[in-house]
């Protein structure tokens, strides 16, 4: 709920410096690995939204899956069943380039 | 009309964590973000911890749960310094409750800040409260496989602490596993084997927190 919260905060935030009187839409970026539920964003947004200009906003949701990258060979990769080696190498030595992300990527206004 | 923003969600949050991280460093305080799930050892290795450092070092804690005062009273008992914050629901600690107990906290009387989260492998992950380090535990009945189905958790963690080995013989829990695990996606961190009952491996742990303060009070003596 918390992160709900910031997040129409952020877009309300945004929405009053444009001297907007609705916002209509909120287009949000999540990924995978965030700990973020989409259906639970969705819920609590039109609980907390009530009484503010985004209360008919509709929420749009990009999805990030996650992507390791091999340290060993360099290989991108989408990870299956644990461990998650590398399909490449084999090796089990990765950083996360892709699946952290929690931000709203535009927000459309009238 | 489309207006770009591109802002992270928790920028709001972002901003009084460094605020407090400021604070901490103006008053040369180690702060330490621990966390695991309910029950891990968060409350008794801090009390471990307590006993081994207090002739050396001032220690001042933070305990954060949904209700009551349990944990804080114990810490109490030790006679240190310990602030409760009540989330009043909140599944985790963020910058903004940390900013409000800091104030009530003499800073410049403190050394080592252990900040104990609430119980949860999710959420504590995604806020930053500011902390110079965070540590997580991770107790041996939950099972070697954790990292994989809580990344964002083990990535973010400076330090794995493998708590409850003293029961390892009646568990299946494989410490080499869960080893392989961490460094996958985590090779930074030192993974230390302890537990907070019969006080193995906590030895290991103190020392690592004395060598942080040590790079913390370098930093503060050059500021």
């Amino acid at each position: 709920m918390a992160i709900t919260q910031s997040m129409l905060d952020l877009a309300l935030e945004q929405a009053r410096k444009a001297q907007a009187k609705q916002v209509t839409q909120i287009n949000l970026v999540i990924g995978e690995m965030s700990g973020v539920v989409c259906d639970s964003v969705e819920f609590y947004f039109n609980i907390l939204s009530q009484d503010t200009i985004a209360h008919r906003a509709s929420l749009s949701f990009q999805q990030i899956p996650i992507q390791l990258r091999c340290r060993r060979c360099g290989t991108v990769f989408s990870p299956s069943e644990p461990p998650w080696a590398c399909p490449s190498c084999r090796q089990w030595d990765a950083e996360v380039v892709t699946g952290r992300e929690l931000y709203i990527d535009s927000i459309e206004v009238e | 009309m489309e207006i770009k923003v591109v802002r992270n969600i928790l920028s709001a949050n972002e901003q009084i964590a460094a605020k407090n991280r400021k604070l901490w460093d103006e008053h040369g305080v180690l702060a330490v973000n621990l966390m695991s799930s309910p029950g891990a050892g968060k409350t008794s290795l801090i009390l471990q911890t307590i006993r081994r450092l207090r002739s050396i070092m001032r220690v001042a804690v933070i305990e954060g749960d949904i209700a009551s005062t349990l944990d804080a009273d114990k810490i109490n008992k030790e006679g240190v310094r310990v602030v409760q914050v009540n989330t009043g629901g909140s599944c985790h600690l963020d910058a903004n409750m940390l900013s409000l107990a800091i104030d009530s906290l003499p800073l410049a009387d403190i050394d080592l800040l252990i900040i104990e989260n609430v119980g949860n492998l999710i959420c504590p992950a995604q806020f930053d409260l500011g902390e110079h380090k965070r540590a997580m535990i991770i107790s041996c009945p939950e099972g070697d496989d954790k990292p994989y189905k809580y990344p964002l958790m083990f990535t973010t963690a400076n330090v794995v602490l493998v708590n409850k080995i003293d029961l390892l013989e009646v568990l299946d829990f494989n410490i080499v596993a869960l080893e392989v695990a961490v460094k996958g996606i985590n090779p930074q961190a030192p993974i230390f084997p302890l537990s907070c009952k019969s006080g193995e491996g906590i030895e290991a742990w103190v020392l690592w927190l004395l060598a942080e303060r040590e790079n913390c009070k370098e930093f503060y003596d050059s500021l």
